[in-house]
């Protein structure tokens, strides 16, 4: 009973936080909305006893993506004014082929559902079932490889990400590193041959 | 008592909210990306779901791989959009016509 109301809240909250993202008018407020998204979303995976999955989902989006999508929405100089005009002309087409989805999605999970698993009762697993483990032993078994390229991907995406945003800019003093290291003792040291003074 | 269609339904909705967000914020480039980070949650919600209901540990390893493809997609995404800014000092899908598509 607790849980169908704790169910029933989040939810609401979840679906309020995705109206505010895509209505609001100040792109901060947007981001927000979508941190509030993100953590009523992984008290509903708790609810489902996705443990690891909820954790990783506050670290990895709240803590990790949404502060890089808060970093980028300060740093970029946008007029909201012109990029909101026309949100109420394409209102209509919005909510048209939003409603196709929604009844054809109806259609899927209420009319074609018979075949789910609909009214399976959830037997709270024991204190002792960790998912984590679980998770963990059919990731580094069966799924093996695609966790490899999983780990590819993220080195491809942070590869991409610097080589796209790093630029030279001109008359910046950096260090020249095969510079320092092709230096050879000739090009620094020059010994002069004198005679010694006597006072 | 809270079934697996409530969790479907759930899902279902935040799609919805998500696609009608992509009609509605067609000049803001971020936010596009907000509502494709909003799609990807809905379809991580019914993994999640499913992966309980029917007792199988292989639909959260489908949710793992799609959250890391997600946040490499953000990362790129708005890598772009600093480099788009950068040169065009705007981010209005508008005027990005350069390819004359």
């Amino acid at each position: 009973m607790f849980t169908d109301l704790l169910f029933y809240g989040i939810a609401t909250v979840l679906l309020a936080a995705a109206v505010g993202v895509i209505t609001v008018r100040n792109p901060v407020h947007a981001a927000l909305c979508l941190i509030l998204a993100f953590v009523s979303s992984a008290v509903l995976w708790l609810l489902l006893e996705a443990e690891f999955l909820a954790i990783v989902l506050v670290l990895v989006y709240v803590g990790a993506v949404m502060v890089l999508f808060l970093f980028v929405v300060m740093m970029l100089d946008i007029n909201v004014a012109t990029l909101r005009e026309g949100f109420l002309r394409y209102a209509p087409v919005g909510a048209i082929v939003a409603g196709v989805i929604a009844l054809e999605l109806a259609y899927v999970i209420w009319v074609r559902g018979s075949a789910l698993p609909g009214d399976v009762t959830l037997v709270p697993r024991d204190a002792t079932y960790s998912s984590t483990e679980q998770l963990g032993r059919v990731l580094y078994t069966d799924y093996l490889y695609p966790f490899e390229l999983a780990a590819m991907l993220l080195l491809l995406a942070i590869v991409a990400a610097i080589l796209l945003t790093m630029r030279s800019r001109p008359g910046l003093k950096v260090q020249d590193v095969a510079e320092q290291v092709k230096v050879r003792r000739d090009d620094r040291v020059r010994i002069v041959s004198m005679k010694p003074e006597s006072e | 008592m809270v079934t697996l269609n409530h969790y479907l339904t759930l899902s279902a909705l935040l799609f919805t909210i998500s696609v009608a967000g992509i009609f509605l914020n067609r000049k803001n480039v971020i936010v596009l990306l907000m509502c494709v980070e909003l799609l990807l949650l809905a379809v991580n919600f019914n993994f999640i779901a499913f992966s309980r209901y029917l007792d199988d540990p292989a639909g959260q390893v489908f949710v793992f791989f799609i959250l890391t493809v997600a946040a490499a997609e953000s990362a790129i995404g708005l890598a772009i959009l600093v480099v788009l800014f950068r040169s065009r000092r705007s981010i209005n899908v508008q005027e990005m016509d350069a390819l004359k598509g």
